[in-house]
């Protein structure tokens, strides 16, 4: 997370003594109230800097902030707009929360975007490649070859990290851009749709429903994805709090020393974390290409894996929190598409404005483990 | 002897909240006094010095400098009125060379050759001799403890405060900082010397100033009092010494042999043929100054560095290449000196600490899935049996006092009957009545049979402890003795001399 302020040398409470100033000073144990008060304020934060933004942008910011957080809710096109959330919230979440086991051990992977693509790129392939082969198998293999190839890609960056000490940030990263090449490879070459009259692009899996990923109830936008994220979020909520390997993520994020002393090969976990997290974000790229977005296409990833990561933090990195902030930044891209087409607010506007509650949650975040004091004297 | 009073303190106060450091704290220093701050630890010495130092500023109360008012807001104005602080933790950087560290000391320093001459010529002049183009990396503590004194002793201060001074210096090393002591004193220059090692004081200092709670309880002077008497007025109760059952010698539980490995931390010092073994019932004490290898010997005892699996044998099983788990499986506890971060995360409960290292032996997972409600118990157990005061068990382990944590991670590993217990520093920063209990419990756990290594830089606290005796100096170490019968002067020669002082001192 953000950097930590630099102690303070001392407090002194004499009044005999210089100006007054402000301090931040550590807490003894970390504020509970802090720690579940810091994401509502973040986002109250988040609204009155946006409504600023959007003010000066010439618009009305009462509207535009009502248009984002509560149309897509409870206005005049709700009915489709809920089932949308989960939709949005679904992958979000998955990636979210293979991330947030990363972010706890201390293992940053950015790349998430890329095993993303990845893991559609196998499953599609799988289905495609049997097309039109009809067996109930198909479409659970399709999930399986997903989730190996955002796994796969994630392995890459894990193991040049433990044998010759990259960062994974760069390398997983980088790899991002590598894995755009491949799709845009892909949706103009070896999976491009042969009765697609030479538009890019493969066959869409609407067609195809035994690799479909189709809605199981469409007015709340469920589909196997979205099954997929609520079940990961309870299981990886047990696995940190119950069982040995969360506890070990936890202690190696932070004291690694302490980790090793306990027995955990810091090498294991960064192939363990980066694994998951790999293959949850293939699963997401899966889940997606035969659901909604229904085909492999250059302009098939839309940023899941980079909001991914404000997703994790907002959720305080807690998979219980992971969901209901998946729901909530999935509120800020539907609604954000509202104000986008309703009032003619530019995309890169909603953007600034998903960027200000990671900026405000951050900076929040430091009330959790320090103090402001009221201090005399000297700095 | 009369000296003319150089610094005075007065009725100083010093709360921190929930906590008073300092209450009404007063005495007098004369030029040229060596005068001692003695207390255990959390007794205020540090609070008080750090004051006097400008670091930090009383509550209340008052104090002067040769008659004149004196109140210092920060250390650079103390250094100014002569002033001058050697603290116990140095602050050098290890990439830069003696000088370039002196002249980060100072607000404006001279070019670095003329710099070099000095540094040089105060070296010879007092007995501390240096190489100012060293690095810093490849000095001893010793040395290191030199360049601290020397960047002071170029300000040609009035009073000149060490903080235990001597925790990093072999017996015959102290008698060298002694002698240089000593010296400033005839020359003048006051010394404030914070220690809680006794025989120390009674041999250098001409006046103590005794605190208890941030209290002044009494004040003495050294040499007309022994030991013991100070010691009682320091804890303010009488000291029990502990007792050991002698335990008829076992077979062999651990044993190290021709056991290397290179150092994972910057500046490390590798560990180099290393041989011993410890039987049943027998306490191994391994001394040395910090820094020669104590913090590797016990990452390679813990299984956190590995080597070949017949170097390292607990109960004639091999386990060189094992890591700490299967280690711990095969009965060999471990305890690292550094509390916040190695042996203890900070921000963890202390049920989550107690499942850190004893998950294994008390057997605290099912299927992976950790039982928490069995580990709550264990640390509960521990916390009652080392008395461990804490609001309970889900506290931060980092809002407990260092001893307190101390006693609480010495229980976690004295009450997993393991056969072999390994532990560095049992009972640094802890107070003396809990030291004591501490090493009672290691001698307990020896005379139930356990092989114990105890690795210390508190000489008393070993002789106090171990049957047989070894030093660890640059990675190496001695053939263990047994402790019974040897001299001070046997084991500073043990412990090497003094680093690169002898000839000094012969010459001057």
């Amino acid at each position: 997370m953000g950097g930590q302020p630099p102690k303070p040398p001392g407090i002194f409470v004499d009044r005999k003594w210089g100006p007054v100033v402000l301090r931040l000073e550590k807490r003894p144990t970390p504020s509970r109230f802090w720690l579940y008060a810091t994401p509502p304020v973040a986002v109250i934060l988040t609204m009155i800097a946006g409504g600023i933004l959007f003010a000066a942008m010439g618009k009305n910011p009462v509207e535009v902030i009502r248009t984002i957080f509560w149309d897509p809710m409870f206005g005049e096109f709700a009915f489709y707009l809920r089932g949308q959330l989960l939709v949005k919230a679904g992958p979000l979440i998955l990636i979210a929360i293979g991330l947030a086991l990363g972010f706890r051990a201390g293992i940053w992977n950015i790349g998430a975007e890329g095993q993303y693509i990845m893991g559609a790129i196998f499953g599609a392939s799988v289905g495609l490649a049997v097309f039109p082969t009809e067996s109930r198998w198909i479409f659970p293999v399709m999930i399986v070859a997903g989730a190996f190839g955002g796994w796969l890609w994630a392995m890459i960056p894990a193991i040049l990290k433990t044998r010759f000490n990259t960062n994974e940030i760069l390398v997983s990263l980088m790899l991002v851009y590598v894995a755009e090449t491949i799709l845009a490879k892909a949706s103009t070459g070896f999976l491009k749709n042969p009765e697609g009259m030479g538009f890019p692009g493969s066959r869409n899996f609407s067609g195809y429903p035994a690799a479909q990923n189709a809605f199981l109830y469409e007015p709340l936008g469920l589909h196997w994805g979205g099954v997929a994220a609520l079940v990961t979020g309870v299981l990886a909520w047990v696995l940190l709090t119950r069982h040995q390997a969360g506890f070990q993520i936890r202690l190696a994020g932070q004291a690694p020393r302490a980790a090793r002393f306990h027995g955990v090969s810091p090498a294991r976990l960064v192939v363990l974390c980066m694994g998951i997290s790999g293959a949850l974000a293939g699963l997401a790229g899966m889940f997606e290409v035969t659901g909604p977005a229904g085909q492999i296409s250059i302009d098939f990833n839309t940023g899941y894996g980079f909001t991914a990561i404000i997703v994790a933090f907002l959720g305080r990195l807690n998979p219980l929190g992971i969901v209901l902030a998946g729901f909530l930044m999935a509120l800020t891209y539907v609604g954000g598409e509202m104000a986008s087409t309703n009032l003619g607010l530019p995309d890169a506007a909603i953007q600034v404005f998903q960027g200000m509650l990671l900026f405000f949650l951050l900076g929040v975040d430091v009330l959790t483990n320090y103090r402001f004091r009221l201090a005399v004297g000297a700095l | 002897m009369t000296r003319p009073e150089l610094l005075r303190v007065e009725g100083i106060t010093k709360a921190y909240p929930g906590v008073v450091a300092n209450s009404d704290v007063s005495f007098s220093i004369g030029e040229g006094e060596i005068h001692a701050l003695l207390g255990e630890n959390g007794a205020g010495k540090s609070t008080m010095v750090k004051m006097i130092y400008g670091l930090i500023r009383p509550d209340s109360g008052t104090m002067t400098l040769r008659g004149a008012g004196y109140a210092p807001t920060k250390p650079a104005e103390a250094r100014r009125l002569g002033v001058a602080m050697v603290f116990q933790h140095f602050s050098l950087f290890e990439a830069l060379n003696v000088a370039e560290n002196v002249a980060l000391g100072m607000e404006s320093p001279p070019p670095m050759r003329e710099l070099a001459a000095r540094i040089r010529a105060v070296s010879e002049e007092y007995g501390l001799p240096l190489d100012p183009s060293r690095m810093v990396g490849d000095l001893s503590a010793g040395e290191r403890q030199r360049v601290e004194i020397i960047r002071c002793l170029l300000q040609d201060p009035k009073l000149l405060i060490m903080d235990e001074p001597t925790s990093v210096l072999t017996p015959q090393e102290v008698e060298i900082l002694f002698k240089t002591l000593r010296q400033l004193s005839s020359e003048g220059t006051a010394i404030l010397y914070i220690s809680h090692k006794l025989e120390e004081i009674r041999s250098l200092c001409d006046e103590a100033t005794i605190l208890r709670r941030g209290k002044v309880v009494a004040s003495c002077t050294p040499r007309e009092r022994t030991a013991r008497e100070m010691a009682e007025l320091m804890v303010g109760a009488s000291l029990k010494t502990p007792e050991r059952r002698v335990a008829a010698k076992g077979e062999v539980a651990l044993g190290v042999s021709d056991l290397s490995v290179d150092s994972p931390i910057a500046f490390g010092t590798s560990l180099k043929g290393i041989s011993f073994t410890v039987a049943k019932g027998e306490v191994l004490g391994i001394a040395g100054v910090a820094g020669n290898g104590q913090d590797e010997l016990l990452l390679a005892l813990s299984g956190e560095l590995k080597a070949a699996a017949d170097k390292v044998r607990v109960a004639g099983r091999p386990v060189g290449d094992l890591g700490p788990v299967e280690r711990r499986r095969a009965g060999l506890v471990a305890a690292p000196e550094d509390r916040y971060g190695h042996a203890a995360a900070p921000d963890m409960s202390l049920v989550e600490n107690a499942f850190l290292t004893a998950g294994v032996r008390k057997e605290l997972t099912r299927n992976g899935f950790v039982d928490w409600a069995g580990t709550r118990a264990f640390a509960e157990e521990i916390i009652a049996a080392y008395d461990v005061r804490t609001p309970g068990p889900d506290v931060a382990a980092r809002a407990l006092s260092g001893g307190n944590l101390q006693k609480f991670l010495m229980g976690r590993e004295l009450m997993q009957g393991a056969g072999v217990i390994v532990i560095n520093q049992p009972t640094w920063g802890v107070d003396a009545a809990a030291a004591a209990s501490i090493r009672q419990s290691i001698l307990d756990r020896a005379g139930e049979g356990a092989a114990v290594v105890v690795i210390s830089q508190d000489l008393d606290e070993l002789l106090e402890v171990s049957d047989s005796f070894a030093v660890l100096n640059e990675g190496r170490l001695t053939k263990p003795r047994p402790t019974e019968g040897l001299t001070m002067d046997e084991i500073g020669l043990m412990m090497g001399g003094a680093h690169g002082m002898e000839v000094a001192h012969h010459a001057g």
